[in-house]
Parts: C-alpha cells; sequence; structure tokens
C-alpha cells in the first residue's frame, strides 16, 4: 500500500514536471521568441476571426430565444436615447417666436415663450447629456459572452449556457496564468534589461541596445494582454524632438503605442513597483518623471518637457492631454500645456473596439490590479493605431486652438465625437463661468451687442 | 442595466407608472438605467446634487429653477417613480387621442407643459407672476450682460403686454392666453428614439 503511494506521488511529480516543461517551450517558442524579435505567428489574428464567428452565433441565439419568449430586447444606443434638434440658440427662439405673433421679429424684445428652449434644453440634457455616459463602459450591441457585459442573459438556451461556462473556464482557468506569467516575465526582463544597458556609457551603442530592450520587453506585454494591434500610416511615427498626443483611455495605451516605437514617457515618481521600473528604465534613456511637488508648477513641468524636445537625441515624448481616462467613444478637451511648447506635434488616434474586452478604466470604480486582472481575463484587447500627419502651431493661432485643432484630427480619424467638455467633469462640477456663454447668446437676442449699445 | 425581466421587476406599480405616464416599458427602462447612471452614490433616490453634477444642466441659464421644478414641495429627495412622472410631461402629444368625456387632463398635454413652464416663473406658488418674479428670471437668462434700467423696462413692458385684468401680475389664465399661438406641442416635447 505504502509503497504504491509513494511511487503514485513521484508520478504525479514527474507528470507535473512534464508538463510545466512542455507549458514553459510552448510558451517560449510561440510567444516569447517572436516577441523579441518582433514576428507575428499569425495565432491571434485566427483567435478573433473564430471569436467574432462565436459572438454573432451568440447574439443570433438571443434575438431568436427572445422573440419566441416574446420578451423586450435592450438596444443600448451610445448615440443618445433621445432625439434633439440641431438648431442654435437663436434660431430656436426665432422660431417660437415666429408663431406667437406677426411683430416685426427684427426688434429685439423679450418674450414670455423665450424660456421655452431654457426648459426643453434643460430637461433634455437630464434624460440624456454627452458628459455623463463618457465616464462609464460603452454597451455593446451584441453579446460578447462576458458576464459584466450583458444585458439580456437569461436562460435562453442550453447550448448558449454552456458556451457561456466553457469561455469562463477558458479565460480563467487557461488564458489568465498564462497572461500572468507572460507579464512578469515581461516586466521582469524590462527592469533587468535596462538596469544591464544603464552600466554602459552614454553613445550610439547605448540608445541602440535600450531601444530593443524597451521594444522587447513591450512586445512580451502586449502578447500578456493578448493585444491584436492594427497600425495605420506608419510613415507619419513620432521623430526625435517632437510630443506626441493621443486620446486616453487606459494606461495600456503606453503599452500599445510603446511596442511599436520607442517614447520618453512623462509622469509623477511611484513609489513600490512602479517606482522600480521607473527608476530602472531611466537608466536606459531619459524618460522625464516628475516628483509630486514640481507637478503643480507648470512653469516647471513646461520648461522640462522644452528642454527635452531641444536635445534632437532624445526620444519624442508621449503625452495625454486629456489627462484622464475617457471612456473611448468620445475625445475631450485637451490641456493647453503641452501645446505651448512650440514644437511639432504627431497625433496618434487609437480606437478599441470593445466587442473583446472593454480597455477602459474606471478609476473611480476599479484600482488598477482589479484593472489588470479584468483586462487579463477579457477574449483579447483589439484595437486600431492612426498615425496621423505632424502638425505644427500656425500663426495667429493660440495654444487652445492648435489644442482643439489636433483633437478634431483625432476625433475624426478614430471616429469618435469631439467634445469641448473638460475630462476633469469626471470628479468635479462645471465651472459656474460656462453658464455666461449661454447668457451672452440671449442677451444678444435681446438688447443687441454692448458695442451697439453704446452707440445708441 | 438593461432591460429584462428582472429590472422591470425591480420598478414598483410599473403597470400604473405606464397608464399614467404614457411611456413604453421600454422608454421606462432606459430612464431607469439614466436614473441610475444619475444615482452614484446607489442611494435609491435623487437629490439636488445629483442633477448640478449634470454638465449641460449646470450651464443653462435656469438649471436651478428646472432643478427646483423635480423638488416640489420641499422635498429633498426625488424617487424614480416621480422622477418618470415629471419627465412624462415633456412626452410629445398623441396625435389622435381617444377622447372620453370624463378621462382625466392626460399628464403630456398642453396646459400641462403650460404649468410647468408656468412654475419656473412662479416660485412662491401663489398662481399669478410679479413683476419680481419676472425681474429675478430674466436676470437669470441674461446675467451680467444687461443693465438694471433694461431689465426694468423690459418686465414693465411684458407684464403690460400680458396682464389683462390689471392687477400688475400675470395669472395662469393670461400666461395660457398670451401663448396662445405658440406650438407649445412641438416645443415643449421631447422624443425617445425608438
Amino acid at each position: 500500500m505504502f509503497f504504491f503511494l509513494f511511487s503514485f506521488d513521484s508520478l504525479i511529480c514527474i507528470l507535473l514536471g512534464i508538463s510545466f516543461t512542455v507549458w514553459f517551450t510552448l510558451l517560449l517558442v510561440f510567444i516569447i521568441v517572436p516577441a523579441i524579435f518582433g514576428v507575428s505567428l499569425g495565432i491571434r489574428k485566427l483567435y478573433m476571426k473564430t471569436l467574432l464567428k462565436i459572438f454573432k452565433w451568440a447574439t443570433l441565439r438571443i434575438e431568436r430565444g427572445a422573440k419566441e419568449k416574446n420578451h423586450l430586447l435592450y438596444k443600448p444606443y451610445t448615440n443618445g436615447i433621445i432625439a434633439k434638434e440641431p438648431m442654435s440658440l437663436e434660431e430656436e427662439i426665432r422660431e417660437i417666436r415666429r408663431s406667437v405673433s406677426s411683430k416685426d421679429l427684427s426688434s429685439p424684445e423679450f418674450e414670455m415663450s423665450d424660456i421655452f428652449y431654457f426648459c426643453r434644453k434643460g430637461v433634455e440634457s437630464i434624460m440624456d447629456d454627452e458628459v455623463t455616459k463618457r465616464f462609464s463602459p460603452e454597451e455593446l450591441e451584441s453579446w460578447n459572452l462576458l458576464t459584466r457585459s450583458n444585458y439580456n442573459f437569461q436562460h435562453i438556451s442550453l447550448r448558449l449556457t454552456v458556451l457561456w461556462g466553457l469561455g469562463l473556464l477558458i479565460r480563467y482557468c487557461f488564458l489568465l496564468p498564462l497572461r500572468v506569467t507572460l507579464a512578469f516575465t515581461g516586466v521582469g526582463l524590462l527592469v533587468v534589461g535596462t538596469t544591464m544597458v544603464g552600466i554602459l556609457p552614454n553613445g550610439r551603442f547605448k540608445n541602440f541596445l535600450s531601444e530593443k530592450v524597451h521594444l522587447m520587453c513591450y512586445r512580451i506585454c502586449v502578447r500578456a494582454l493578448t493585444a491584436i494591434i492594427t497600425y495605420h500610416d506608419s510613415e507619419n511615427k513620432p521623430k526625435n524632438g517632437g510630443i506626441c498626443v493621443a486620446n486616453h483611455t487606459s494606461p495600456i495605451d503606453v503599452i500599445i503605442l510603446a511596442s511599436d516605437g520607442c517614447y520618453a514617457m512623462v509622469g509623477q515618481v511611484h513609489g513600490g513597483l512602479m517606482g522600480i521600473i521607473q527608476r530602472s528604465m531611466v537608466k536606459a534613456c531619459p524618460h522625464i518623471w516628475f516628483e509630486r511637488s514640481e507637478v503643480k508648477d507648470r512653469n516647471l513641468v513646461a520648461k522640462r518637457l522644452s528642454d527635452h524636445v531641444e536635445d534632437k537625441t532624445k526620444l519624442p515624448i508621449l503625452i495625454f492631454p486629456e489627462g484622464t481616462c475617457i471612456n473611448n467613444t468620445s475625445v475631450m478637451m485637451f490641456k493647453k500645456g503641452s501645446f505651448e511648447i512650440g514644437t511639432t506635434m504627431y497625433p496618434v488616434a487609437i480606437k478599441y473596439d470593445p466587442r473583446f474586452g472593454d480597455a477602459f478604466w474606471n478609476s473611480s470604480k476599479f484600482g488598477m490590479v482589479s484593472y489588470l486582472l479584468r483586462m487579463m481575463s477579457s477574449w483579447a484587447i483589439v484595437c486600431s493605431v492612426w498615425y496621423l500627419p505632424p502638425v505644427t502651431r500656425e500663426e495667429g493661432e493660440d495654444a487652445v486652438q492648435f489644442a482643439n485643432r489636433v483633437k478634431s484630427a483625432i476625433a475624426r480619424q478614430g471616429g469618435l465625437v469631439d467634445l469641448l467638455w473638460d475630462g476633469g467633469l469626471k470628479r468635479e462640477k462645471v465651472k459656474g463661468t460656462f453658464k455666461e456663454e449661454q447668457q451672452k447668446l440671449y442677451s444678444k437676442m435681446l438688447v443687441g451687442n454692448p458695442e451697439d449699445r453704446s452707440r445708441s | 442595466m438593461g432591460c429584462n425581466g428582472s429590472t422591470l421587476a425591480k420598478i414598483h406599480n410599473l403597470d400604473e407608472l405606464i397608464l399614467e405616464t404614457g411611456f413604453s416599458s421600454s422608454h421606462i427602462c432606459r430612464l431607469y438605467d439614466r436614473f441610475h447612471a444619475l444615482d452614484k452614490d446607489d442611494k435609491g433616490s435623487l437629490n439636488r446634487s445629483d442633477f448640478q453634477n449634470i454638465s449641460e444642466l449646470a450651464v443653462n441659464p435656469l438649471g436651478d429653477r428646472i432643478i427646483n421644478a423635480f423638488f416640489p414641495d420641499g422635498m429633498d429627495l426625488i424617487d424614480f417613480n416621480s422622477f418618470v412622472r415629471i419627465l412624462a410631461r415633456f412626452r410629445p402629444v398623441d396625435q389622435n387621442p381617444k377622447k372620453e368625456p370624463n378621462a382625466p387632463e392626460p399628464i403630456n398635454s398642453r396646459v400641462n407643459k403650460l404649468k410647468f413652464a408656468f412654475q419656473l416663473y412662479d416660485q412662491d406658488k401663489d398662481g399669478k407672476i410679479s413683476k419680481n418674479e419676472l425681474l429675478q428670471v430674466l436676470r437669470m437668462m441674461l446675467g451680467v450682460q444687461v443693465t438694471e434700467e433694461q431689465l426694468e423696462s423690459i418686465t414693465d413692458r411684458t407684464i403690460q403686454e400680458a396682464d389683462l385684468d390689471g392687477d400688475n401680475a400675470i395669472s395662469f389664465k393670461e400666461f395660457k392666453k398670451s401663448l396662445d399661438k405658440v406650438d407649445i406641442e412641438h416645443k415643449m416635447s421631447i422624443r425617445f428614439l425608438r
């Protein structure tokens, strides 16, 4: 009996040992080695195609099931739930007045009916406004077998439930451990590699090696998230001495961009693991890390950034001017700080495909670790990156106008809604001074421009 | 989130609500999602602060007055059913209403839309818009862009035109009469996309 158990034990050990070795070899051959050389075996694209087919089937099945049971199917609308008139304040108020009286419309006078415009606009914004929905994950029109994005799932068919269960198993028991292993490998290699490169004296060889190390590790991280990225217009990739600006959806944006090119990162100095990574990265090539106290001093920040861009041997800076994570359906106000520096800007548009996993980081709901776990237990992160042609500030254009111009270009390319609202509204209320805009518009209708008044 | 059976079950008196407001169950579902998106602390009800968080409402000159319309009788919290009932006033008017002789006024009738607008003016709820109340609303809509004298003259003229019984204030009847020709059904209606 004893003998039996003993040999059984060692049998298990041997089996575990073999499977571990097999596991690691497969990992190495199929994932890490291609990552090091920047080669893709096409496994991820195949995976994506298969998933899409399954999702389509699942959605059709739900629709059919709902019809049979006579349930109402909920179709989410990203673009709003109510019909809004695209008329300006002036046009609408004139239209209201037209029906009131046949008085001379050009005489600016107050009508009791003017209030209807503001009233309706106000209630419209209560029912549906442009800003609130930008800070929660985008709603999907079809189901992607993840419970978190599911609105209509009731037990419709056995096959669907089994599929969902299978998906759960695959994601948590196979994909998640695989990805976590890769992530640790990637980060570990980054720290070790950059520290080693840091020992070398400054010069072209060091820059060359540092580039290779950075790219390799970011590519491993990309595979750790199963990110399937399509880069467009790579001829416009940012060059030294410029600033790269992109829309911000999650911290993963950095990994996505940095696996295709080398950038100088900008950010606050952290403690802990992040701090270790930051310190070792800066040994290999110059990044810009700010102490917490320095962040408040806008002049200091601007000076360090401009010093960096003037040195043409240093890498392009990567900045996210929105200042916070937005849910990838829109682009919100770009802060003008980086647009005042006066160098070439390289706009980049990043658009995620939410069917495979929503990359938006809702920092008020999830911490960094739970966010990463969610990312690693989604199907995949699929996104498109467009490198837009470089732009510089034109004559007579101030920083705000320049920022808005770049923002519109990014929004247009990525198919995102271009909003003027500040991303900071995620956490704060809007400033009361914006009310003045509406008041000015309305008063112009009633009493004309201030200049006219002083003349008469 | 979403409109399955479990969501609908959470709404109290759903059938009553549908009957009273005329919204379909999918509209009420969407409003339910909206209510909860605004209710960031998951209280189950909304307070004034939740409304003030809506950026587009906060920059509306009459924003505060509109918010007050949702909190009648000095209450500080509004639940979902009351929320829907107030929004129901902005439902587009039915094209071919079945007019039963003793049926109550539908919640989105022309008169009720006018009453909503009237309460934005009539703060003390005495049924009349006094000169002072009109001045206040004008001040809100115009801010610091006009002078006190201009405001006074606009107010005086408006009251002169609308006031029919000479009490220097505008009653609801006079308000209704002065807006007789305005296309309120259109201008005070909000249509759901499907």
